[in-house]
């Protein structure tokens, strides 16, 4: 088993530990903004797992997904924050 | 060579893709949690696909690799302040060992 091999079985399993505690952040997370933190940052992780993944499995056809989720990720934070803003002003 | 280098990236990118993800579980109040994800996901996400344009030198991989890092450092900061500041008027309370507050002092900010 080589350095990279190794390097990316490692990053797999970390990056996919890292996924779970951001689940139990979006579960026990006292408001609805933690819960976009932490809908954010995952999504951001799954970018970083659809690379890892791409070396892993030897195909490079994953790393357009990984444009269209990073803008994804853009857009539902935005229109998160904006109906937070909204629902501030209508309170 | 090459594989050793992409390798290291790749370690060293999902050792701050790892730190952002105990930041945001032990982290006291929203906006320390803000802080730590933001920066440290933004630079293990780039160190990742930076090791993964590497390792397949690929000018069409590098090139899509670059476009998800530019994008990442463009769209991050924008998403965490738009975030940041719906929280803030939505009166989400600070730590209590907050010292400085300097948007709370503003006069035109307190009749919110």
């Amino acid at each position: 088993m080589s350095f990279i091999e190794w390097a990316v079985q490692a990053s797999v399993i970390i990056i996919g530990l890292s996924i779970l505690i951001i689940f139990l952040r979006l579960v026990i997370g006292p408001g609805i903004e933690d819960r976009i933190v932490a809908l954010d940052l995952l999504s951001a992780n799954a970018i970083a797992f659809i690379a890892v993944y791409s070396i892993q499995k030897n195909t490079t056809t994953f790393l357009d997904v990984g444009i269209i989720v990073a803008l994804l990720a853009f857009l539902g934070t935005v229109a998160f924050g904006y109906y937070l803003g909204r629902r501030q002003k209508h309170d | 060579m090459i594989e050793i280098l992409s390798g290291i990236f790749l370690l060293l990118g999902t050792l701050f893709i790892l730190l952002s993800a105990i930041g945001i579980l032990k982290m006291p109040d929203l906006y320390t949690r803000m802080s730590a994800t933001t920066k440290a996901s933004t630079l293990g996400i780039g160190l990742v696909l930076i090791g993964t344009g590497i390792y397949w030198q690929d000018f069409g991989i590098a090139s899509r690799a670059v476009a998800i890092i530019v994008f990442l450092f463009l769209t991050a900061p924008v998403a965490a302040h738009i975030i940041g500041r719906a929280a803030y008027f939505n009166k989400v309370p600070l730590w209590e060992k907050t010292k400085t507050d300097e948007l709370g002092e503003r006069r035109d900010t307190q009749q919110k």
